[in-house]
């Protein structure tokens, strides 16, 4: 028997007293489609990284076909084969997709747009060399991502959730290109903590919990619940979704909205009306980039229309599209935004300070001056409702873990009371557990008689706690749909624009 | 593509330790202390003589040590005030400018008034010093807010128009007619001189004014809501605009109270140690403030070290050009290396070297 191409022995990185990876033992064969499977936080990011060279181990090796090999930097890691897809793409926007290749790959344009070509016909990876990147949408910019790769001719390649930023038919795309590079002979290490896709197209599934290898597996003999059982350690929780209750009045009211941004890459926004009402959960799907950011400055107040606009945000039956977002929140309104570190939340300041960020009109601030003791008191309240894992008060927010520091941030805002609420992303990046602590706060809220806006990427979840759905496609809304009434298939047509009137055909005309 | 011979690199502590931040200042002068000490025997002076002229003498004699608290005070009272704008960001690096409209501010009611008496008098001219600086920096700030105009830019150019407009004053209106044709104001007279504080000493009134001073801004910044959201915004723009507060204000606040500061303590120097409005009537002193107010990390408590501290090495430098005859620019030296050290002092606080020798792959 062959040596398997990759083979980790006792791999260990260590941040301080924090064990990011410890003993993982992993084989990969030629080949094969391999799965990372473990909740965000469980270790696999800091992996990947050590194979392609991000980070040096403290303890194991790596064997590359049975030979030790030791990367010290991700150009190391290309020359012996290893190609890597962050998350987070990293294409200039301004140049075009030949450009963007050529400036980490060397030879002649006219060679390399031929090679994009053939690539993008042998793997199903279309893309027009000579187009410039932020015409692309975000499926064709993974593809460029992957062609860069593939450029270095690798035997292995890692992608790092490369389904998260994609719709449903893109992702079906991506899972025929992955089969075809398994047919050519590249191996892929695919990191997800979605079960369903893991079950669709890997040979092999190794699990990773708190930093360690919990089990190894092939995923197409598992269903999903014991798959997340392996990641979590423990069963799901389920979620109860009280259907519908009757929606009353009207809190936030959109009215025919147009936006047009100074940032020539930011989406325009044209004629977008929706309402909530108090007792619903409404949501806006879409992939990232159609006008969602915009309309979140829109609607938090961070951005302002002109006074004779301001009819256009409407928030308990006032007109507040030209107040800041002081004003609005004195309204009632509360807000949970998409960027937590930086954002929704000072990094460098203790949690007791982020708490008075939104929390200082319950009387944390008494004549101009902070009371230290109520302001402890509401982060301790905090920290305890929402189970956030942390030393206590004076932790620093950027110490927190992207969950935890997410169920502080919306704690802090459910504390607030709010009649509306707005939640931008509400569980990015968060695991499961505390995902579904969230969801289930959220549909509570819903149940007392509070008006929700939510904004996703995520169906699935839109699905579990949404009473209504409307998809945001290049700066334009869908038709209102009923999550009783439509499916995941309906939804995701209209994210990519093969149906209905959101943004159809006016794509070319925009570019 | 070959390795690098070496490769170094920042990496970010988890924490910053608390007892680390507060011996960087002391590492730094004992480095600086160690390089000028080489630097004086290349250049063959003695240097035991020279660190007695500038580090032991300030401190030895009481009029000598007089002349430091008289220094530290300008440098105390407009670092506290440019501190507060540094941690939101706002950068005001005109407090050069804001200092002589608050001397000419305060001039005016002697120029004006000569005859005038009464106790009120000093206390006016600080006052109105004061509202001088904070004159001046509205200029900044309306265009920061207005046009988003870099304050830095402008409050630096603002600084060389305050030296114009005080030379004008100088050679024109304002002008002594009985001062032999010198660019400088009349003598102020008897009450419009701040009392001395210490007899026999030129210390005066304005040495408490500058600690109270310190005192009330430590409060802003550590205790009340509005200095909290000045910090917001310094470290973090996009969660001010989130929680609501207003960018503006903040500019505004930063850049008055700073030229505040600076107008009091340019106030505090025609009507201290000058006792007339003159050219040379700042001496760099909202530059070196700006060195001041970063040796003490922006922290209240910690300015009032490296104001007592740069006050000192002024005036030992004085000493030692005279004693030790060291030249001018050997003074400045020490100090800028002093800086320097400091800056490299507290970068290690925060970060740790990792040095990373060659490797090779082995594939």
């Amino acid at each position: 028997m062959p040596a398997p191409l990759l083979t980790l022995r006792g791999l260990g990185k260590s941040y301080g007293s924090v064990r990011a990876n410890h003993a993982i033992d992993l084989e990969v064969a030629e080949g094969s489609i391999h799965a990372i499977l473990g909740e965000n936080g469980a270790g696999k990011s800091t992996l990947m990284k050590l194979i392609y060279g991000v980070e040096s181990p403290d303890a194991g090796e790596i064997l590359w076909r049975g030979a030790p090999l030791r990367v010290t930097s991700p150009a190391e890691a290309r020359r012996a084969g290893i190609g890597m897809v962050f998350q987070h793409f990293s294409l200039f926007e301004t140049l075009t997709v030949v450009e963007n290749i050529s400036l980490v790959v060397p030879g002649a344009k006219a060679d390399l747009a031929g090679r994009i070509r053939t690539l993008g016909q042998t793997f199903g990876l279309d893309v027009d060399p000579q187009a410039y990147v932020h015409a692309l949408s975000v499926g064709e910019r993974q593809r460029v991502e992957i062609i860069r790769c593939l450029m270095t001719d690798p035997r292995l390649l890692i992608l790092d959730e490369p389904t998260s930023v994609l719709p449903p038919q893109s992702v079906e795309r991506l899972f025929q290109t992955l089969q075809r590079l398994k047919e050519g002979g590249v191996s892929i290490l695919f990191i997800s903590h979605k079960l369903d896709e893991v079950r669709a197209i890997c040979d092999r599934a190794t699990i990773l919990r708190a930093g360690t290898v919990v089990d190894n597996v092939d995923p197409r003999g598992h269903d999903a619940h014991a798959l997340a059982r392996m990641m979590i350690g423990h069963a799901m929780p389920e979620m109860a979704h009280a259907r519908s209750l009757t929606p009353g009045e009207v809190l936030l009211q959109v009215d025919r909205l147009n936006h047009r941004p100074d940032d020539p890459f930011a989406m325009a926004l044209a004629d977008m009306s929706f309402d909530v009402r108090a007792g619903e959960v409404l949501g806006l799907a879409g992939v990232s980039g159609n006008g969602q950011a915009e309309l979140t400055r829109l609607i938090s107040g961070e951005w302002t229309l002109p006074r004779a606009d301001a009819g256009r945000v409407q928030m308990m039956g006032r007109p507040v599209g030209d107040r800041g977002a002081a004003d609005r929140r004195e309204l009632g309104f509360a807000f949970v935004p998409e960027e937590r570190l930086g954002r929704g939340a000072v990094p460098d300041m203790s949690l007791a300070d982020n708490s008075l960020l939104t929390a200082h009109r319950l009387g944390l601030v008494r004549k101009g001056l902070i009371d230290r003791t109520r302001e402890a008191a509401f982060t301790r309240r905090c920290i305890e409702d929402f189970d956030v894992r942390t030393p206590g008060p004076e932790a620093e927010a950027g110490a927190l873990s992207g969950g935890n520091l997410q169920k502080f941030i919306v704690g802090r805002e459910l504390m607030l009371g709010p009649r509306l609420l707005f939640v931008a992303q509400p569980t990015w990046g968060v695991d499961i557990g505390a995902a579904t602590a969230i969801r289930r706060r959220l549909v509570e809220l819903r149940n007392q008689g509070c008006a929700i806006l939510v904004i996703s990427e995520e169906i699935e979840e839109l699905f579990e706690i949404c009473d209504r759905v409307m998809v945001i496609r290049e700066g334009r809304l869908s038709p209102s749909l009923r999550i009783a009434e439509t499916d995941v298939q309906e939804v995701g047509r209209y994210m990519v624009g093969t149906r209905g009137d959101a943004g159809e055909g006016d794509g070319a005309a925009r570019a | 593509m070959t390795p690098m011979p070496f490769r170094l690199r920042l990496i970010r502590r988890d924490g910053a330790s608390r007892r680390a931040a507060l011996l960087a200042p002391l590492a730094a002068l004992l480095a600086a202390g160690l390089v000028n000490f080489l630097l004086y025997i290349a250049m063959g002076k003695d240097p035991a003589a020279v660190f007695y002229a500038m580090l032991v003498e300030p401190f030895v004699s009481w009029s000598s040590f007089s002349e430091v608290l008289l220094k530290m005070t300008p440098l105390l009272l407009i670092a506290e005030g440019l501190a507060v704008g540094f941690r939101a960001k706002v950068i005001n690096i005109g407090a050069e400018g804001q200092f002589i409209l608050g001397a000419i501010f305060a001039a005016s009611i002697p120029v004006w008034f000569p005859q005038a008496t009464g106790g009120w008098i000093w206390p006016l001219m600080l006052l109105l010093g004061g509202m001088g600086g904070a004159l001046w920096a509205t200029v900044p700030a309306f265009w920061r807010v207005r046009l988003n105009a870099s304050e830095i830019l402008v409050t630096l150019m603002m600084s060389l128009i305050a030296a114009q407009l005080l030379n004008y004053l100088l050679v024109g209106p304002w002008k002594d007619p009985m001062g032999f044709n010198f660019p400088q104001s009349v003598m102020f007279q008897n009450d419009a001189i701040l009392p001395t504080l210490i007899p026999g000493t030129r210390v005066n009134v304005a040495l408490i004014l500058a600690f109270v001073w310190a005192g009330l801004i430590y409060l802003y910044m550590q205790k009340s809501f509005q200095g909290y959201q000045l910090l917001v915004g310094g470290l973090a723009p996009h969660a001010t605009a989130y929680a609501g507060f207003s960018e503006g204000r903040a500019v505004w606040l930063s850049l008055l109270i700073g030229g505040f500061a600076a107008g009091l303590a340019g106030a505090a120097e025609v009507a201290g140690p000058l006792g007339q409005l003159q050219r040379s009537v700042s001496s760099g002193y909202g530059y070196t403030a700006i060195i001041v107010a970063y040796l003490g990390g922006l922290h209240p408590i910690g300015i009032i070290f490296s104001s007592l501290l740069i006050a000192a090495l002024n005036i030992g430098g004085d000493n030692a050009m005279v004693s030790a005859d060291l030249p001018k620019a050997a003074v400045e030296v020490f100090q800028g290396s002093l800086l320097v050290f400091y800056l490299a002092a507290i970068t290690l606080v925060r970060f740790r070297i990792r040095w990373r020798p060659p490797q090779e792959v082995r594939a």
